[in-house]
């Protein structure tokens, strides 16, 4: 009997790392996750000590200064005195409000606008065509920066609402203002106020306003649970009972209670000194930038709504014809669902562009976290890397959560294949 | 795609690499051109004119420097910042010489690692207001819009400031003067706020200067002057040295127009020394002996850069006061040329 190995199992020559195609594959990945590694470690390396020789230390310690600037518009208590970690945190809230109601408003005017597209109605579907190449084929900035100049150029000054006979006059049965500086708007007020939870941080959260959630929240769920209902009573008799008014009124009689209870009131801006007070004042700044956020994300939204429903075959609509629905019924109920399969993988990276694209905000003065911690604090503590850094993660943040989030969503809505 | 990113930074740190030990001086010398940072456009201090070349109280510092140090007052190239990017052009080695109406402050000389050389301007920061809006002073500004530049100290200043008084105001942030000036123009702030300096030049090139008044008070000191980077002591004492010799030409009398004759002729032995008749000043700074001659002759002495910018006979209409000699009660004071 001749000797012989097996032959899936020669014996090992450092030559098969290159020649032996069972281990090339692996020697050139190891090679190249070196280089990598080397690479980083080499730029870090490089980082640090040109830092070190520009006489520059590494660290985060002037977050915790006094900031010594003001912002314009501040959703948690803020003054001069703060430091420049809270500033930077001012500045995390405004860009979460300015995206967040960005994000809200397109989605409305981009399925408002795609729907329309596909309109039969030669006129609305070629002024949607317009709006859509207008606005997605002009660069966001120059938007941003005109609609800003709009506000900024045709609105009266507030004193142009001074004297016995103004040039201007407030709205809305005298409770809006519009200026070349904000909207002022009236502000809600309580006669009998329940105080505020104090999370610390001089973070406060009034009690009216939980309770206004809190009823809001607990609405909805008996909403559902008349609808889990009707379901159980129609499944049973083959009848479905009336809810439209029991829904209706949980979720109503509630908040009216509430604001019965709270004295809830309007009061309406002011015209005091320089400016309106007693209100609201939204900056022109947040206006301008929401309104071009908003329409330029919502034409390249339009064009995603109108690729989902188009993706939805012809003979879906034609059998929910067939069957006596009525076109507003057909897209609610037909078209629309199997849509949304298509349209929210893509939504979801124009959400990410919008939150990524209010760093912007700067060019209207409106102080975003790219105004506060990318733009003042850097710029009067002098320490670029780690601002920059920092602002860098917390972009990452928001946009994984964001992902995240509309990640769950779509994995209600895709198609279950059973 | 990947790579390129990758190979950009690289390249970048590398750069880097070179600005943090250079020796600024040799550096010039051998790129032949000075990069000097100046404002974007500030008309008195650094704007181009309608040629494009830079002029301006800011811009004459950069060809004092360059004729002293190169030979030629031409040989500048000049880098517009604004207040947000200025610090990092100068740390970063993208100009050599910062002139761009700075104020030396505590931080910016020792933790933004820049050298202040001197003062070229001492300033103050004030408020500009419509006519018909009916204030005469600042402490009547409780509640007003008042627009200011990121990123500089008057915004720091400002509140400072309307928290001394107990005062509200409403901050809008701008980006640059330009910007300042077209929010002030159309109303979206009641008040601008940067130095008087600045208020004055913004002011000089509206249609209307007459209807527009700057408000007394001056809230702040703002000693404005040239910088350099940290660690670079030789061409920080070049620059300093340079600005030195403007304001001494003042004293002394020299202008561009009889520096060459003061050179042959005067028997002033500070002037000699200054000028380079005798001793080898210039050497020990590592230039040559007629250094100083040539950086006066560029745009002439302190008060001509003065008053051919900034000065009463300009738009801008700006009187010496502080910075007048200290002969004459202001506080330009050059050192001994010893």
């Amino acid at each position: 009997m001749t000797d012989m190995s097996a032959p899936g199992n020669p014996t090992f020559r450092p030559s098969m790392l290159i020649y032996d195609r069972r281990y090339r594959s692996m020697t050139f990945q190891v090679i190249v996750f070196i280089l990598v590694m080397a690479l980083a470690w080499w730029l870090v390396n490089n980082t640090v000590r040109n830092l070190a020789a520009l006489g520059k230390d590494f660290n985060f310690s002037f977050l915790w200064s006094r900031a010594g600037y003001d912002i314009p518009q501040t959703p948690i208590p803020y003054t001069s005195d703060d430091t420049h970690f809270r500033a930077a945190v001012v500045g995390l809230l405004n860009t979460l409000i300015v995206s967040i109601l960005g994000c809200i408003a397109a989605t409305f005017v981009g399925i408002i606008a795609g729907v329309a597209r596909l309109s039969n109605n030669w006129l609305i579907a070629r002024l949607m065509t317009v709006y859509v190449e207008a606005f997605r084929n002009v660069p966001l900035l120059l938007w941003i920066l005109i609609v800003f100049a709009i506000f900024t150029e045709v609105m009266p000054p507030p004193n142009a609402f001074r004297g016995d006979d103004p040039t201007a006059s407030m709205i809305l049965f005298d409770h809006v203002a519009l200026t070349n500086r904000y909207t002022a708007i009236p502000t809600l007020a309580m006669t009998n106020d329940p105080g505020s939870l104090d999370l610390g941080a001089r973070i406060t959260f009034n009690w009216a306003t939980i309770a206004f959630v809190a009823v809001l929240i607990g609405g909805w769920f008996v909403r559902r649970m008349i609808g889990a209902w009707a379901q159980r009573v129609q499944d049973q008799t083959g009848s479905r009972p009336t809810t439209w008014w029991m829904s209706l009124a949980v979720m109503t009689v509630p908040s009216l209670l509430l604001i019965w209870y709270f004295g809830l009131h309007m009061v309406p801006p002011e015209l005091r000194g320089f400016n309106f007070t007693g209100g609201l004042n939204v900056q022109n700044g947040l206006v301008a930038l929401w309104l071009a956020l908003t329409l330029y994300t919502g034409a390249f939204i339009a064009e995603i709504v109108r690729a989902g429903i188009l993706a939805v075959s012809r003979g879906q609509s034609e059998a929910a014809f067939a069957l006596g629905l009525r076109p507003g019924r057909t897209m609610n109920l037909v078209i629309l669902p199997q849509a949304l399969r298509v349209i929210i993988p893509p939504l979801i990276s124009q959400y990410l562009n919008l939150t990524k694209n209010s760093s912007l905000a700067i060019a209207v003065g409106y102080m975003d976290i790219k105004g506060t911690l990318g733009g003042t604090t850097l710029n009067q503590t002098g320490r670029e890397l780690e601002a920059i850094l920092l602002m860098m993660g917390v972009y990452l943040t928001l946009s994984l959560i964001i992902s995240a989030g509309m990640n769950i969503f779509n994995s209600r809505v895709k198609l279950k294949e059973r | 795609m990947k790579t390129s990113i990758f190979l950009g930074t690289v390249a970048a740190t590398t750069l880097m690499a070179g600005a943090g030990m250079a020796d600024t001086l040799a550096d010039v010398k051998a790129r032949g051109e000075l990069n000097c940072g100046v404002n974007t456009g500030l008309v008195g201090f650094a704007a181009p004119d309608a040629n494009g070349n830079w002029t301006g109280f800011d811009v004459d510092i950069c060809k004092a420097v360059a004729a002293a140090v190169l030979g030629d007052p031409t040989k500048v190239k000049y880098v517009p910042t604004t207040g947000q990017t200025r610090f990092t052009a100068l740390s970063s080695g993208e100009v050599d010489l910062l002139a761009r109406n700075s104020t030396w402050t505590f931080s910016r000389d020792t933790d933004l690692k820049l050298d202040f050389v001197g003062v070229n301007y001492y300033d103050g920061q004030g408020f500009m207001v419509r006519k018909d809006l009916g204030v005469t002073s600042a402490k009547e500004l409780d509640g007003a819009t008042v627009c200011i530049q990121t990123g500089t100290t008057t915004e720091l200043n400002l509140a400072d400031y309307f928290k001394a008084n107990n005062m509200s105001y409403q901050p809008v942030n701008i980006d640059s003067n330009a910007e300042g000036e077209q929010q002030y123009m159309a109303g979206a702030c009641d008040a601008y706020t940067t130095d008087a300096s600045g208020l004055a030049a913004t002011r000089a090139a509206f249609a209307d200067p007459e209807n527009h008044i700057i408000l007394p008070e001056i809230i702040s000191k703002e000693p404005l002057g040239p910088a350099v980077r940290h660690g670079d002591n030789n061409w920080g004492d070049i620059v300093r040295w340079t600005l030195y010799a403007l304001i001494a030409a003042e004293e002394y009398g020299i202008t561009s127009a009889n520096v060459e004759e003061l050179a042959t002729s005067s028997q002033n032995p500070e002037v000699q020394r200054l000028l380079g008749v005798t001793d080898e000043l210039g050497a020990m700074i590592g230039l040559d002996k007629d250094w100083a001659k040539r950086a006066i002759m560029a745009s002439g002495n302190y008060g001509e850069i003065f008053a051919a910018n900034i000065g009463e006979q300009t738009p801008i209409g700006l009187a010496r006061g502080l910075n007048a000699q200290w002969t004459q009660g202001g506080l330009m004071y050059a050192m001994p040329f010893r």
